[in-house]
């Protein structure tokens, strides 16, 4: 009465095909990642462009004028018309009925003929973090466009790098101006916590729940051969999804990555493990289904609440921050941005990669404790 | 290991909290023997079968299942034993041939594709092999899961009420299958609710509140039940049925057809009552030995649903 690989092989085979009549679960594990990427993907590629914008012009010289055509043309800006003083622009900000307010200053052709370094001051609605980034990245080659063309003959010098004048950009109401770039990788962390936790957690619960695991203890097959056997094929569900994921994200919607596959790797691997450990404590407490998606439900809340996915975490009152800490998402979220975004490696995200570490050994300990307690 | 008993077992005892599901049971099953295994429900009969399969740790108690220690051996026990659980608990999104083959590769069984191709045969699936398992009716159900727990060739069969909720024709033929299998030596444990399957049992065991009320052969169960019965006929049977039942002395009027079995255990009051309606000369009476039928009656009109007890 050894462990046996056949045996285990054996309940492999037989969660695959499970697997892969219920057709439902199938589609979500593939179609939530794509998914939620087109939904989050779509909102960088639409949002961020034809934002209303008004202008309060001070100076109506052929530059400015120019500067303005180029602004529409870009596909950026949609330009809804002209406001006069800081207070009406700050109202159609507040209302909704601008994302930008672009302010040329009184004599900004002639302040820039004369080398001045006039400032365009741009307000932006920061609330939709992705209007900003784009939108202000494309403001200064329009501006550098629109010299070129108009300023030409002598003044032609003053066209090139260093720019002649400053974007001053005051983003209200997201002072830390996350963009939707910062969204996507992190999507990951929601994408595997959301299906991976509820799928363990409701594969083994429907074992007991539809009585079939009576039968199976009523053989000689071991404990460990059954969970591992019921484990492992969701850690393949957690590659696919990650695969899913990557290739979306990297060609569909041009997410950057920077930083080491490596760490990546070891990162997402940790966080397969932890999140199915998790979903294996659920299901030793949950007497049903219904109550094993209720637990993940509860266990999927602070992942997309508390760590960092939605709001920044350095911005949360301290307590949410102590219990996102404790949160598997947080730490894996900080290995995707830190890796695909900032070029992180390995050496980068050691910290990130213990506190998993160490989650997953208290989880692993509890529910160890819980499975010998239900087992009779 | 006393003798040929394959299960021999005493004082087994399982707690549910504070409540004592089954209490000081003991039993010993001879080999080859089918053991009917009786009880109201909720009386303690699928936990004293999964104590006795090693699936639950008895509290207290002690013995043995197939020679092997019920504490410590479970894991050889589970290679000899077949166990078909009251519900059914094969996979109903595998087909029918995936759930005999994966309960084969459980076993370990060498030339698993013969004996489920075999298995497929004799239980007449052979054509609907790819069939989902979920989509047979209940007697089909019945015949998988008893085809499957026979898969590894088990000394002893555990059957947990196995044909509740299908029709008499497969329950029959079920009967038939469990009457071959002790033939060959097979020994047999079932739990039952009906009389027509007690009857067809060896030995019967009666159990209730988790305790055993009754335990013996077949044969001897009405002495022991005690019951002195009369058989009653002649006109307007239904009118007299209801009379009787009212009589201090009569403790159970069975109706077969057009007559009457009446029973008690105190012969003097039944006697008293017997001559008294013998007078009145419109019923035949006359006392006949005491069947299994009566007895079985008597003992499941005695004890209600087990349930009852938890509400009090
Ligand atoms: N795992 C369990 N936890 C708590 N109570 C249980 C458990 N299993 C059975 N019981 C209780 O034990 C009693 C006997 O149940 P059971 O052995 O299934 O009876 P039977 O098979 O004769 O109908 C019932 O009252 C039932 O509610
Ligand atoms: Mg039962």
């Amino acid at each position: 009465m050894r462990f046996s690989f056949a045996r285990l092989f054996a309940v492999l085979a037989k969660e695959f095909i499970q697997m892969r009549r219920d057709r439902i679960t199938f589609g979500m594990m593939i179609g939530l990642p794509i998914f939620q990427l087109l939904l989050f993907g779509y909102i960088i590629n639409s949002d961020a462009r034809h934002l209303p914008t008004l202008v309060e012009l001070n100076d109506t010289g052929p530059l400015v004028r120019s500067i303005v055509s180029g602004m529409q043309i870009s596909e950026y800006f949609d330009i809804q018309g002209a406001v006069a003083g800081v207070d009406s622009g700050e109202k159609a900000l507040r209302d909704g009925t601008a994302s930008f307010v672009v302010v040329f200053p009184q004599d900004f052709e002639r302040d820039i003929v004369r080398g001045l370094k006039p400032t365009l001051l741009v307000t932006a609605d920061a609330s939709d973090p992705s209007a900003v980034g784009g939108a202000v990245g494309a403001l200064s080659g329009i501006v550098s466009r629109a010299m070129a063309e108009t300023l030409s003959g002598p003044l032609a010098r003053l066209a090139p790098a260093p720019p002649p004048f400053d974007v001053a950009v005051h983003k209200l109401y997201n002072p830390e101006g996350r963009t939707s770039t910062n969204i996507v990788p992190g999507l990951l962390a929601i994408i595997l916590s959301m299906t991976l936790v509820m799928m363990t957690a409701v594969a083994i619960v429907k074992e007991s729940e539809r009585g079939t695991m009576e039968m199976l203890i009523a053989t000689p097959v071991r404990p460990l051969e059954v969970m591992l056997g019921k484990i492992v094929p969701y850690v393949f569900v957690g590659y696919v999804q990650t695969a899913v994921f990557l290739l979306a994200g990297l060609t569909l919607f041009e997410v950057p990555f920077e930083g080491s596959w490596w760490a990546f790797f070891v990162g997402f691997n940790l966080f397969i493990v932890v999140n199915l450990a998790l979903g294996f404590l659920i299901s030793a407490a949950a007497r049903s289904q219904m109550q094993a998606m209720q637990l993940s439900m509860f266990t999927i809340l602070p992942s997309v609440l508390l760590s960092g996915f939605l709001f920044p975490f350095a911005a949360m009152p301290g307590w949410a921050q102590i219990i996102g800490s404790a949160v598997p998402a947080t730490h894996f979220l900080r290995v995707v941005r830190t890796v695909m975004l900032k070029g992180g490696d390995i050496g980068d995200v050691a910290g990130e990669m213990w506190a998993m570490v160490a989650i997953l050994i208290v989880i692993s300990v509890v529910a160890m404790l819980r499975y010998r307690q239900t087992l009779d | 290991m006393t003798g040929s008993s394959v299960i021999d077992v005493r004082g087994l005892t399982k707690r549910f909290g504070d409540k004592t599901v089954v209490d000081h049971f003991d039993i010993a099953v001879p080999r080859g023997a089918i053991y009917g295994f009786l009880g109201p429900n909720g009386s303690g009969k699928t936990t004293t079968i999964r104590m006795i399969c090693g699936l639950l740790t008895p509290d207290e108690g002690e013995g043995t299942c197939l020679g092997f220690d019920v504490r410590r051996d479970a894991a050889r026990i589970k290679e000899r034993v077949g166990y078909m659980t009251q519900k059914f608990s094969y996979y109903e999104d595998l087909s029918i041939r995936e759930n005999l083959d994966f309960v084969a590769r459980m076993y370990r069984l060498d030339r698993r594709r013969q004996r489920v191709d075999a298995a497929l045969d004799e239980l007449g699936l052979a054509d609907r092999q790819k069939q989902l398992a979920g989509s047979l009716s209940g007697g089909w159900k019945q015949r998988l899961a008893l085809a499957a727990c026979l898969l590894h060739e088990p000394d002893l069969l555990l059957l947990d009420e196995p044909t509740a909720g299908v029709d008499p024709k497969a329950r029959r033929d079920f009967w038939d299958e469990i009457r071959r299998l002790s033939a060959r030596g097979v020994t047999v444990l079932v739990s039952t609710h009906y009389m027509d399957e007690a009857i067809q049992c060896d030995f019967i065991t009666y159990i209730a509140y988790g305790r055993k009320l009754i335990d013996g052969p077949s044969s001897e169960i009405p002495a022991m039940v005690g019951l002195v019965t009369y058989r009653v006929s002649g006109p307007d049977i239904s009118a007299l049925e209801a009379e009787l039942q009212k009589e201090d002395g009569v403790e159970q009027v069975a109706r077969f057809g057009a007559v009457l079995h009446v029973s008690g255990t105190d012969r003097a009051k039944l006697e008293s009552v017997v001559s008294r309606y013998r007078a009145r000369g419109t019923h035949e009476w006359t006392e006949k030995k005491s069947e299994l039928e009566e007895a079985f009656i008597y003992l499941m009109a005695g004890a209600r649903d087990n349930f009852a007890r938890d509400a009090a």
